[in-house]
C-alpha cells in the first residue's frame, strides 16, 4: 500500500513518525512523511496530488483529539474519501476520552488507535492491504 | 497549594540566596547566588493553559523546599505561530498543553504574576518556538526577561520553518529582548541547542550547538545566557559533557557574559515505574552536582503518561533538590568542590570542540555559518526530519550504552571505531529498544540498583 505518514499542525514531535516509517516499511508498505506540524492545507494538498491508499495521522502532544479532528474534516471537506486513521497520545489527561474519540470517528476517521497499539494499526493496516494492492518486497531503513 | 507551603517557603528563602536588593533584575544573577551558596537550582516544565491553574503552579514551585525558579511554558499553538487557534481552543474551553501567553491579555499574565515573580524568584518562558517574536513581546509586556530557545534546536527537529527564516527570526528576538525589557532587568536567554533530539544523539553535537547558539545571542546583544545539555543514556558520558560545556564557554563566549550550564533530566521516553522514574530523576540532581552544572530542568514520575499535576511537579523539585543537597555535601567532605572544567580533555570535549571551529571556519556571523554549515552537512543532526538537514549522520548506542556515530556524513569527525558491530538495518523494534533503553534499565534496575534517598510523600 502507499501510505501517507504525518504529524498534526500543532505537533512537532518526530521520534513518533521515524519509528511508524520503519514500523509500516518493514510490513511491505511505501511510505511518504510529511514531518511534524503539518497544517491542513498542507495535509490536503499531499493527498489529492499523490492519492495515497492509507493516511495515518500521529500526534503526541495532547492536542491530537483537536488537532485529528480539524485534519481529517479538511480531508473529508476537499472530497479525498481515501482511509483515515489517527493515533497516540491525544489528549493532556493521559487516558482515552470515548466522546472525542466518537466525534473523530463521525468527522470521517476510520479508527482511532491508542497511544503504543501498534499491534490494532498492524491488523488494521494487514486487513487493508489484503483488499488493496499487493505488498511491495521489504525495504528496511538503513541505519549504516 | 499544600498545607505546608507557607513555612517551607520561609525555610526555603532563608537557605536560598539572598536576592540583591539593589542589583539587576537578573535570571543569570540569582542562579549565580545559589551556586555560591552551594545550591543547584531547580525548575520544572510547568505549563497550564488556565491561568488560575497557572497560578497555583507558580505558587507552589515558590513555596517548595528548594531553590526553584518558575516556569510558563507555552503550548503547541502559541509555538506555531497559530495564535487564533490558541484563542479558539481557549473559548471551547479545551485544556491546552501550554500556557498561550498571546492569547492571554498582559493583564491577565500580570494577575497570573503578581506577588509571586520577583527578584527572588525568577520565572522563565519555556515554548519551542522558531517564530518567537510575538511570544518575546508577550512576556516583556508581563514583566518578564528571561526565555530560551535558539536558531537551530527551535527549528530543525521540530518544525517546518526555513532554517534560514529561523535564524533571521532569533536574531530579531535577541535584538527585541534587548529592546523591550527595561533596565534594570537584564534579558536572559537559554539555549535549548543542547536537548534538541538528545536522545540518539551523541553529546559532542549537542555540546557544539549549545556552543553556537549561545555565541549568536551574545553576537545579537544578549549578556546574560545559559548552555543546556539533557541527560542521556550513560553518566560517565553525560558528566563529560557537561563539562566540556563549561569549558568552551569559557573559551569561546565574549568574557563578559554572564552564563551559567543548566542540565535536562532525561528527555526521552520515561520510567513508567514510580521508583525509576524517581531513581533517573535523582541521578540527574547528582550530575549536575558533580560535573558542575548550576540549574536542572526536572522531570515528574507522571511524565511518561501524561501532563504532569503541579503536586507531581512540586515532589519532582523536591526529590531532585535533595539528592542534590546530599550529592552536595558529599562532594564538600571528599573533593574541594565540582571538578574544574579546564582538565576536562574528554573524547566529548574534543569533538564539540571540532565542530565548533568548523562552524567558526565559515565566518564571523553565528547566524550564517550555522546556515552554511548545514546546508553543507558539517552539522547534521541524526534522525531529524527536516529538510535543511542533510541527514546523513546516524547513531548507535555501543553496548555499554554510550551514544556512537555510526555515519557522520560531512561531518568534521570520523565514525566511531565499533561501528561495524552496529551496521545492521535500523529497523523499528531496534529503535524502540533504543528509545526504550534507559527506560527499561530504571523501570527494571539489576540487584545493586536502589534509590538513594526515598520521595517526599504527597500531603
Amino acid at each position: 500500500m502507499t501510505i501517507l505518514l504525518t504529524g498534526t499542525a500543532s505537533d512537532s514531535h518526530t521520534w513518533n513518525l521515524v519509528y511508524l516509517r520503519l514500523f509500516l516499511e518493514e510490513r511491505g508498505h511505501r511510505v511518504t512523511c510529511l514531518g511534524p506540524c503539518v497544517p491542513d492545507q498542507l495535509l490536503v494538498a499531499a493527498c489529492a496530488e499523490s492519492a495515497p491508499e492509507l493516511v495515518v495521522i500521529s500526534s503526541v502532544n495532547g492536542h491530537g483529539y483537536r488537532d485529528g479532528l480539524s485534519a481529517v474534516r479538511s480531508l473529508r471537506s476537499a472530497g479525498l474519501r481515501m482511509p483515515v486513521v489517527v493515533g497516540g497520545k491525544l489528549g493532556v489527561a493521559g487516558r482515552t476520552d470515548p466522546a472525542r474519540r466518537a466525534l473523530l470517528l463521525e468527522a470521517g476517521c476510520d479508527a482511532v488507535f491508542d497511544d503504543g497499539d501498534v499491534a490494532a494499526l498492524r491488523a488494521y493496516t494487514a486487513d487493508l492491504a489484503a483488499t488493496a494492492s499487493p505488498p511491495l518486497p521489504v525495504a528496511p531503513w538503513a541505519v549504516a | 497549594m499544600r498545607p505546608g507551603g507557607a513555612v517551607l517557603g520561609s525555610v526555603r528563602r532563608a537557605a536560598a540566596p539572598d536576592p540583591d536588593p539593589g542589583g539587576a533584575l537578573s535570571f543569570g544573577g540569582f542562579v549565580a547566588r545559589a551556586a555560591r551558596a552551594g545550591r543547584l537550582v531547580v525548575q520544572p516544565r510547568m505549563g497550564f493553559s488556565d491561568p488560575g491553574r497557572m497560578r497555583t503552579g507558580l505558587a507552589a514551585t515558590r513555596s517548595a523546599a528548594a531553590v526553584t525558579v518558575g516556569t510558563l511554558t507555552i503550548d503547541s499553538y502559541t509555538r506555531v505561530g497559530d495564535h487564533a487557534g490558541a484563542r479558539a481552543a481557549l473559548a471551547e474551553g479545551a485544556r491546552l498543553n501550554g500556557y498561550p501567553i498571546t492569547a492571554h491579555s498582559a493583564e491577565q499574565t500580570l494577575a497570573v504574576l503578581d506577588g509571586i515573580a520577583d527578584p527572588a524568584f525568577p520565572v522563565q518562558v519555556r515554548h519551542g518556538s522558531s517564530r518567537p517574536g510575538a511570544i518575546v513581546r508577550a512576556l516583556a509586556a508581563a514583566g518578564l526577561y528571561a526565555t530560551e530557545g535558539g536558531p537551530v534546536s527551535y527549528c530543525l527537529p521540530y518544525g517546518r520553518t526555513p532554517l534560514a527564516d529561523s535564524v533571521e527570526n532569533w536574531a530579531r528576538a535577541c535584538e527585541l529582548l534587548t529592546e523591550l525589557v527595561p533596565a534594570p532587568a537584564l534579558p536572559h536567554l537559554e539555549s535549548f541547542g543542547g536537548c534538541m533530539l538528545g536522545q540518539l544523539c551523541p553529546p559532542g553535537l549537542l555540546v557544539a550547538l549549545s556552543l553556537l547558539e549561545a555565541r549568536f545571542f551574545t553576537h545579537h546583544g544578549i549578556r546574560s545566557v545559559s548552555l543546556s545539555i539533557a541527560q542521556q543514556t550513560d553518566p560517565a558520558q553525560d558528566a563529560d559533557a557537561v563539562r566540556a560545556l563549561r569549558r568552551l564557554a569559557a573559551e569561546f563566549l565574549p568574557p563578559d557574559t554572564d552564563r551559567h550550564v543548566v542540565l535536562y533530566t532525561y528527555m526521552g521516553v520515561y520510567p513508567r515505574t514510580e521508583h525509576g522514574a524517581t531513581l533517573l530523576l535523582e541521578d540527574s540532581a547528582r550530575l549536575a552536582v558533580r560535573a558542575g552544572a548550576q540549574r536542572l530542568i526536572v522531570k515528574t514520575s507522571a511524565e511518561a503518561h501524561r501532563i504532569p499535576t503541579v503536586r507531581e511537579n512540586l515532589r519532582a523539585l523536591e526529590t531532585a533538590s535533595a539528592a542534590a543537597d546530599q550529592a552536595a555535601e558529599a562532594l564538600r567532605r571528599n573533593a574541594p568542590g565540582p571538578d574544574p572544567a579546564g582538565h576536562s580533555d574528554s573524547a566529548v570535549y574534543r569533538e564539540a570542540r571540532a565542530f565548533v571551529e568548523a562552524v567558526l571556519d565559515l565566518g564571523d556571523d553565528p547566524g550564517r555559518a550555522l546556515r552554511t554549515a548545514f546546508a553543507r552537512g558539517v552539522l547534521d543532526v541524526p534522525y531529524c526530519l527536516h529538510p535543511d538537514n542533510a541527514g546523513r549522520s546516524r547513531s548507535f548506542l555501543d553496548s555499554a550504552g554510550r551514544l556512537c556515530w555510526a555515519e557522520t556524513g560531512g561531518m568534521p569527525i570520523p565514525p566511531d571505531k565499533a561501528r561495524d558491530r552496529a551496521r545492521t538495518p535500523l529497523t523499528s523494534d531496534g529503535l524502540l529498544a533504543a528509545l526504550y533503553g534507559v527506560a527499561a534499565r530504571y523501570d527494571n534496575p539489576s540487584p545493586g540498583g536502589r534509590i538513594l534517598s526515598p520521595a517526599p510523600s504527597p500531603s
